[in-house]
């Protein structure tokens, strides 16, 4: 995993904005370095740009301002056969008239390679994604999670150095989803390709990425590894974009040494590290992921009473619901283990945490 | 199923040895059951379809029939020469007209004109021999006062009757179920003798008028494909505004009467015309050398051409808005260049709506009528033209038929070799 700044970067963004209608930016001023064979995924809701970038960077998009380099090259003027870029779409796109092979032929033939090194690199890249025997069968007589290995074969067959994807797992159901994620990985690891890979879905960006840029009403909220992603959200909505997380609001009362005091709005006062919450007297809203959190633990700093509202029994752990500062969709996941009391329903408890578990964010607009 | 562990206890007809069909709970066969449960709502559906179904099967499917019927059997001489039809049907066409073959013939006669049928006898015969119309109706006036032997009298009447070729005529035409209309139809000629020969060279039309409408038919197809691929690429490609104008002006045609357009085209085309005008104004072509772009085969091209667009254009469109933007996206990525992308991607998607516009335009100019009636002059009639003439003018409806019957053969061949080649399933109209 390369840091920006020690290697030259594989893909560079430089202030690329983009807008259709000339009124609204649907890219803001991104800039992003992609080092050499790292997986970097874009992720966000829909609408938050992130499919732009890669049409920009496929150049099936120009960018409305600013400039993109692969390898140091300015592209902007590059048309997209002239790239070398692999791509692999949300419905596959695989030409429904050839049959596998001859799709993975295509890309071969179009750059006038002899035909006996065709043959041997398209029966190879069926190898790699195990579809040696499916050569001859068209795009519709495949399943979705072979189709989608074919797609995947056919980007890599012309052994470009940036593989790009689009949702490519976007349309098989969760298990093969979840084979598929794998898969892509380990291809990843043995070529060494770069892969900007994107997506909506988090999991799919936890499993695969070295890092993840989450996307946002068209800026990049975090960039960061998937731990630090999950551990460590810069703002409120990375925080409610990845994973579980409860919502505190409150105002802030005192900071120092870098951890803030919170008065909470409906009492209460807690310490949590001041990572994007601004100055004393600003509103923030405190997110504490709900597997950090524990119940009737007389030793943490942060306690507050709780009222328990439901119980959902989960195996290995327990899902709870609890009213906690006025707000009743507070999450506490209880693990099923001897040391952990039994909680019931209409009980009251203490709840806690350590300050370094909190995290006070800004009050971005819908947080709350 | 043929354990019955399904059931606690028997049922009652239900099958012991697990060998026969299966039971109702009723113990009626299930597969009765299901036809009868069934039947309702065939019934209903059955119901639904029946007006419109007797409506053309009285108003379309029957005539049809009958019209090609007629192709082949004409009954016009059996039906008003009763006498004389069986023995002129038997004769062989060889020898010696007989004693019989007269009496019998001055009898008809005589009886044809009384029945006031002669004239329609008259045409029939002369169809197959002409000049035999005018020897029909003055024997008929002196047959009655013929007298044995009849032979030497209808000679003496006419000379003509002495002539074996005028019999042989007779005979074919009192033969009612002939091959002599399609024989016609092809240029060639059903003799009395059973065979067929070749009609001289200046009398073969409908083959060459057949190729002709094959020729026109083509061209104009593949002039709409040209015109008509273009536009249904900007269509399916413009944002939905944009396109519904595009779409409008495209229909815009088929919200006019035919008539009105092919009207529009005589005035646009003739020599005093816009068009001709322009050129005049232009520079192209002087006041005196006016282009004669109507009342020939070219009015003929270019109205149908405007007329058909539509036709080639809707299906292509509708197959195009189906296409994936990311297949020629793909390909770009892939390494093809612009023309690679469209050539060897986005054109094999659009064969199936090329197949349906491509027959469909073909299968409509090839029985165009009223088109070329109006613009086509002399060398721009089709065969549809000539029909319509032996439908209306020289009213010999058996070889109306029977040039109607041959071109719904070729469109029917064309139909299957389509099948064969594209494949129906492959066609897409919208």
């Amino acid at each position: 995993m390369a840091e920006a700044g020690t290697e030259r970067p594989f893909v560079h963004f430089d202030g690329v904005q983009k807008s259709y209608d000339g009124e609204t930016l649907v890219v803001k001023n991104l800039n992003l370095e992609i080092a050499p064979g790292e997986f970097v995924t874009m992720l966000g809701p829909s609408g938050s740009g992130k499919t732009t970038c890669l049409m920009m960077l496929a150049g099936f998009e120009a960018a409305t301002s600013g400039e993109i380099y692969l390898k140091g090259e300015p592209i902007n003027n590059v048309p997209p056969h002239r790239r070398n870029i692999g791509m692999v779409f949300q419905n596959y796109a695989l030409f429904p008239h050839m049959t596998v092979a001859e799709n993975l032929a295509f890309p071969l033939q179009v750059r006038k390679m002899r035909r006996r090194d065709v043959k041997e690199k398209v029966a190879r890249a069926l190898g790699m994604v195990q579809m040696d025997e499916f050569g001859s069968r068209k795009p519709a007589q495949l399943s979705g999670g072979q189709q989608q290995r074919v797609a995947l074969a056919r980007a890599l067959v012309f052994e470009p150095q940036l593989i790009l994807m689009d949702e490519p797992l976007g349309a098989l159901d969760k298990q093969l989803r979840e084979h598929m994620q794998y898969e892509i990985k380990h291809i990843h690891e043995q070529l060494g390709v770069t892969v900007v890979y994107v997506t909506h879905d988090q999991s799919e960006a936890l499993t695969m990425s070295d890092r993840i840029a989450v996307f946002d009403d068209g800026i990049i909220q975090q960039l960061a590894p998937p731990a630090d992603l999950y551990e460590r959200p810069d703002n409120a909505f990375v925080a409610q974009f990845i994973g579980e997380n409860n919502r505190l609001p409150g105002k802030v009362k005192a900071i120092e040494a870098g951890v803030a005091r919170v008065e909470l709005d409906n009492g209460g006062e807690v310490g949590a590290l001041a990572i994007n919450c601004g100055d004393v007297g600003n509103r923030t809203v405190l997110s504490i992921r709900p597997e950090r959190v524990q119940v009737n633990s007389a030793s943490l700093q942060n306690r507050l009473d709780a009222h328990v509202l439901e119980l959902i029994y989960l195996g290995d752990h327990i899902r709870c619901r609890m009213q906690v500062s006025g707000r009743d969709d507070f999450i506490v996941k209880v693990p099923n283990s001897p040391e952990h009391a039994m909680l019931r329903e209409g009980e009251t408890c203490t709840v806690g945490w350590n300050t370094e578990d909190c995290r006070a964010l800004d009050l971005a607009p819908g947080s709350i | 199923m043929t354990e019955a562990s399904y059931h606690t206890a028997p049922i009652p007809g239900a099958p012991t040895d697990g060998q026969s069909a299966l039971l109702a709970s009723d113990g009626t066969p299930l597969k009765t059951k299901l036809r009868e449960s069934m039947r309702v709502s065939r019934m209903r559906a059955f119901g639904l379809v029946l007006p419109l179904l007797l409506f053309i099967l009285a108003s379309f499917i029957i005539p049809i029939i009958m019209l090609l019927w007629t192709g082949v059997y004409n009954a016009t001489y059996a039906v008003n020469m009763p006498a004389s039809a069986p023995i002129m049907q038997a004769w062989d066409g060889e020898s010696q007209p007989t004693e019989a073959m007269a009496e019998a013939m001055v009898l008809d006669l005589v009886e044809a004109r009384k029945a006031k049928t002669i004239g329609k006898v008259a045409s029939r015969v002369n169809r197959e021999l002409s000049g035999t119309r005018s020897l029909f109706t003055k024997s008929a006036r002196r047959a009655a006062k013929m007298e044995a032997p009849f032979l030497a009298a209808l000679e003496k009447a006419d000379k003509d009757w002495a002539d074996i070729e005028t019999w042989r005529a007779i005979k074919i035409a009192a033969t009612s179920l002939t091959p002599a209309y399609y024989a016609a139809a092809v240029d060639a000629k059903y003799t009395a003798t059973g065979d067929f020969e070749m009609q001289g060279e200046e009398r073969q039309i409908h083959v060459k008028l057949f190729w002709k409408t094959i020729w026109v038919s083509g061209v104009v197809m593949l002039a709409c494909l040209f015109l008509g691929y273009p536009v249904a690429y900007l269509m399916s490609h413009l944002p939905a505004k944009t396109s519904n104008l595009l779409m409008i002006l495209v229909l815009l045609p088929f919200w006019t009467s035919l008539l009105v357009r092919t009207t529009a085209w005589i005035a646009m085309l003739q020599s005093q015309g816009v068009l001709n005008d322009i050129f005049v104004w232009i520079g192209i072509t002087s006041d005196e050398q006016r282009f004669s772009l109507i009342y020939n085969l070219t009015g003929t091209l270019i109205a149908m051409t405007h007329i058909l667009l539509p036709f080639m254009i809707l299906p292509i469109y509708s197959v195009m808005r189906a296409i994936p933007p990311s297949h020629v996206r793909a390909a770009k990525s892939l390494g093809a260049t612009n023309w690679t992308s469209f050539w060897r991607v986005y054109f094999p998607a659009t064969i199936p709506g090329i197949g349906a516009g491509g027959l469909l335009v073909f299968i409509l100019s090839i029985g165009y009528y009223i088109t070329p009636a109006l613009v086509g002059g002399q060398d721009g009639q089709l065969i549809s033209n000539f029909i319509a003439y032996h439908m209306q003018k020289s009213l010999n409806w058996s070889l109306a038929a029977a040039l109607g019957g041959i071109l719904l053969a070729i469109v029917l061949i064309l139909y299957w070799l389509y099948d064969r080649v594209v494949g129906i399933d492959n066609m897409k109209l919208g």
